[in-house]
């Protein structure tokens, strides 16, 4: 016992354990510190919510090599400005939405949660919901009842889940605010819709056909 | 003591008597969780299956829950099991034990009827406090967190006292501090923000901080305790090799946390951190298995408890494969961008799931078949001993084939919708709708009726095992639980 090499010794390892672990965490809770600036409201990628006052794209970035949000002119959510404070609390009651809906056993929201059904991270620049000037009140009609409104080929809807009006618009405005998070570029090669102020071209197909006239969007045979 | 073969709790200590509760009420809703995984899957393949009255929202949070219910049930009572053995004195505070047991399972049923039945909830705070949290994992209502909080310190209080009452072994002494490490990180999932950045960087802290660190850790503490009691491994060679695993897990798996740190808005130097020290990750992974080898090898595979002793080999290889090899295929930021919130996540997440924490509580299900029969052999030549092969074998063969066939799909998917398509709600469904992944859900699912039988004959094997068995229980040949 008392030759052994140091290596076999359970005390060196003990006292390894406890070394490396404190060292860890202490160089975690110092990144926490520091990331904090990065992540909170207004940090370094994270924006104000009163971002949802402004147009956000979503761009590649020659010089970064990724793509990256990109905050435009002032276009007001809802066609109303909003203080920070206003913006604050839209946002905040579509994130309750989000989770007293259980958004995320279905959706993903920056890529975390299920994967039943679409990434919700850029949802708001999805060319899907046709053009720049429909597609408010689009989301919202669809939000509130999504069970008619067959978006794919393969069948899969969205349930009801009882969203009211005011629930819808807050989170839009939840998923406006959050597609201007800037994500290292995830996901890669995703092409917003077009938001540039020449008069959009005619969006075909429709954004959210009904069901009975669902255009196929995969190319698959509607099922139904 | 009752006669060999008959169910007695007379033959098990206090903490025993209450761990056979604990892995009750696991085994049950370890079959919730199969059950809704299959509605959950069978959801995938027709989208009409149940709309609207149980939504795969409902099923999926239903399965995860279960999920993590059974698994920290299991925990506790593996804790309970070897408690009084390790620590060479009774539970200090049964009755708390009892009692917590009772409240816990208590608010599950609640819990679970309130996801079956209400759903869902107003865009308020009142919905987050009884309804839904709406966090993956973390769904359950924030009265259901204080209670689970409530809940683990009283088991913690148990668990610490009577090692200090009685002595500290070197397990002992890994565990407790553990679990202080364990329950403290739940907290950090416990509060609400409207940003949704902070918000999944304190639920990885729990997520990630548990599965990849912390019950790591007590896993190995109990595996350690399950070789020395079926093949009998001296205490000096697990406590070390604990240690060790320990060290590197912790060194690894603490700051390995940056891989989830890669897109929610954290800056770009968890790029780096996070990819190399999660990278590091499966080495104490490897660690184990050399472990278990080793030792069933030096032992000549002669131990006490063959089920057991199969499980414990099996967890330390579903472990390395699960999440060390399954882990580090997706790592990287360079493959993680295209791989994050696929099927590909999914295939890792069973076969890790499985493979490090399913396997080690089906091995202490074993244990205490064994013991609550008084101790009957459960070696070479037991009776009706194809039932515990035939429910492994299904049970991997299931759990085998639904990964393969999920990182099939996944594969898919982070090419067609991610690479190519560029992630659009467009390029989702055309991912989703490819020959490929269609297959790939096929397969999930048969693999999932696999499983099922699996599960099935698991559950019958460990309510009858050794029923009919009269010789007593393999001698190995160290006593090696006596303390070094
Ligand atoms: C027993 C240990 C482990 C378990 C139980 C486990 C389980 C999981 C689960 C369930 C997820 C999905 C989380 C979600 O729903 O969003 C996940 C994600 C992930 N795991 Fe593990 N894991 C383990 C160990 C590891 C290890 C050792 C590595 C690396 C070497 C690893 C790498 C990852 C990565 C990179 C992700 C993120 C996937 C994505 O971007 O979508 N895991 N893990
Ligand atoms: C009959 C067996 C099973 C079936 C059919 C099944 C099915 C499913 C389905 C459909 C999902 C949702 C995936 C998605 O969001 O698209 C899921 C998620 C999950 N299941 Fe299972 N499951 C089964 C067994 C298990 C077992 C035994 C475990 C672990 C012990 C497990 C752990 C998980 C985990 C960790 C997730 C979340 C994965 C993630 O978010 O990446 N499942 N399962
Ligand atoms: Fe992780």
């Amino acid at each position: 016992m008392s030759q052994e090499a140091w290596w076999a010794s359970g005390s060196f390892w003990r006292k390894s354990a406890i070394w490396i672990t404190g060292l860890s965490f202490i160089i975690l809770i110092f990144l926490t510190f520091d990331s904090m600036s990065y992540i909170k409201a207004g940090g370094k990628q994270v924006p104000n919510y009163a971002v949802i006052n402004q147009r956000v794209d979503y761009q590649f970035n020659e010089a970064q090599n990724r793509y990256l949000p990109v905050i435009g002119p002032e276009e007001p959510l809802f066609g109303k400005k909003l203080t920070e404070d206003e913006a604050m609390a839209m946002v905040s009651k579509g994130k309750l939405n989000v989770q007293s809906k259980n958004c995320m056993d279905c959706h993903t929201l920056l890529g975390n949660g299920a994967y039943f059904a679409p990434d919700l991270t850029k949802s708001w620049l999805d060319p899907y919901w046709g053009s720049k000037e429909s597609r408010e009140q689009t989301m919202v009609d669809f939000l509130m009842d999504p069970s008619n409104k067959l978006h794919n080929g393969i069948g899969r809807r969205m349930p009801n889940l009882g969203i009211t009006e005011d629930e819808a618009r807050a989170t839009v405005a939840f998923l406006k605010w959050m597609s201007a998070i800037n994500t290292l570029g995830f996901p890669n090669n995703f092409k917003a819709m077009d938001q540039s102020d020449a008069p959009a071209p005619i969006a075909a197909p429709v954004a959210v056909p009904d069901a009975a006239a669902a255009t196929p969007a995969t190319g698959a045979p509607v099922q139904q | 003591m009752a006669a060999l073969g008959m169910f007695d709790t007379a033959n098990l200590n206090g903490g025993q008597k209450l761990a056979v509760k604990y892995f009750t009420v696991s085994l049950a809703l370890f079959g919730a969780q199969v059950l809704f995984g299959m509605l959950a899957g069978i959801q995938y393949l027709h989208p009409d299956f149940l709309y609207g009255i149980l939504d795969f929202s409902v099923n999926r949070t239903l399965h995860l829950n279960a999920m993590v219910v059974w698994l920290l049930f299991g925990f506790m009572g593996g804790v309970y099991w070897i408690l009084e053995d390790e620590a060479k004195h009774p539970v200090v505070a049964l009755w708390l034990g009892n009692l917590i047991f009772w409240i816990f399972t208590l608010a599950v049923v609640a819990v679970v009827l309130v996801f079956l039945l209400v759903q869902v909830g107003p865009a308020e705070m009142k919905s987050i406090w009884f309804i839904n949290e709406g966090r993956e994992y973390l769904e359950a209502p924030r009265w259901a967190d204080i209670g689970i909080v409530v809940s683990v310190l009283s088991f913690f209080f148990n668990v610490a006292a009577t090692f200090a009452k009685g002595k500290y072994t070197g397990i002992g002494g890994v565990l407790v501090i553990d679990l202080l490490a364990l329950f403290g990180l739940y907290l950090a999932g416990m509060f609400y923000t409207p940003n949704v950045s902070i918000d999944q960087f304190w639920w990885w802290w729990v997520i990630h901080l548990w599965v990849e660190a912390t019950w790591e850790v007590l896993v190995g503490g109990i595996m350690a305790y399950m070789l020395m009691t079926t093949l009998g491994v001296s205490r000096k060679i697990v406590e070390t090799w604990l240690y060790i695993e320990v060290a590197l897990m912790f060194g690894s798996g603490i700051l390995g946390l940056g891989h989830h740190y890669f897109w929610i808005g954290t800056p770009q130097y968890w790029l780096t951190i996070g990819g190399f020290f999660s990278a590091l990750e499966p080495v104490p992974l490897v660690a184990m298995v050399v472990h278990a080898v080793y030792d069933s090898g030096v032992h000549k595979l002669k131990n006490s408890n063959h089920p057991a002793l199969a499980w414990t080999i099996a967890q330390a290889a579903g472990n390395f494969f699960g999440a060390g090899v399954w882990g580090f295929m997706h790592t990287l930021p360079q493959i993680n961008m295209y791989t994050h919130g696929t099927q590909w996540t999914a295939s890792h997440g069973h076969l890790a799931f499985f493979g490090a924490y399913a396997c080690a509580v089906i091995s202490f299900f074993y244990i205490a078949a064994q013991k609550s029969r008084g101790n009957v052999w459960m070696s070479s030549g037991m009776v009706g001993a194809w039932r515990w092969k035939w429910a492994m074998t299904f049970l991997w063969v299931g759990m085998v084939g639904m990964t393969m066939s999920l990182l099939i799909a996944g594969y898919e998917q982070s090419q067609i919708e991610r690479a190519v398509e560029g992630s659009t709600w467009m390029a989702y469904f055309t991912a989703q709708a490819h020959p490929w992944f269609v297959q790939g859900m096929n397969w999930r699912l048969i693999s999932g009726w696999v499983f099922s039988a699996g599960f099935v004959l698991l559950a019958w094997d460990l309510l009858t095992i050794g029923k009919r068995e009269t010789r007593p229980a393999a001698q190995i040949h160290e006593q090696a639980t006596a303390s070094a």
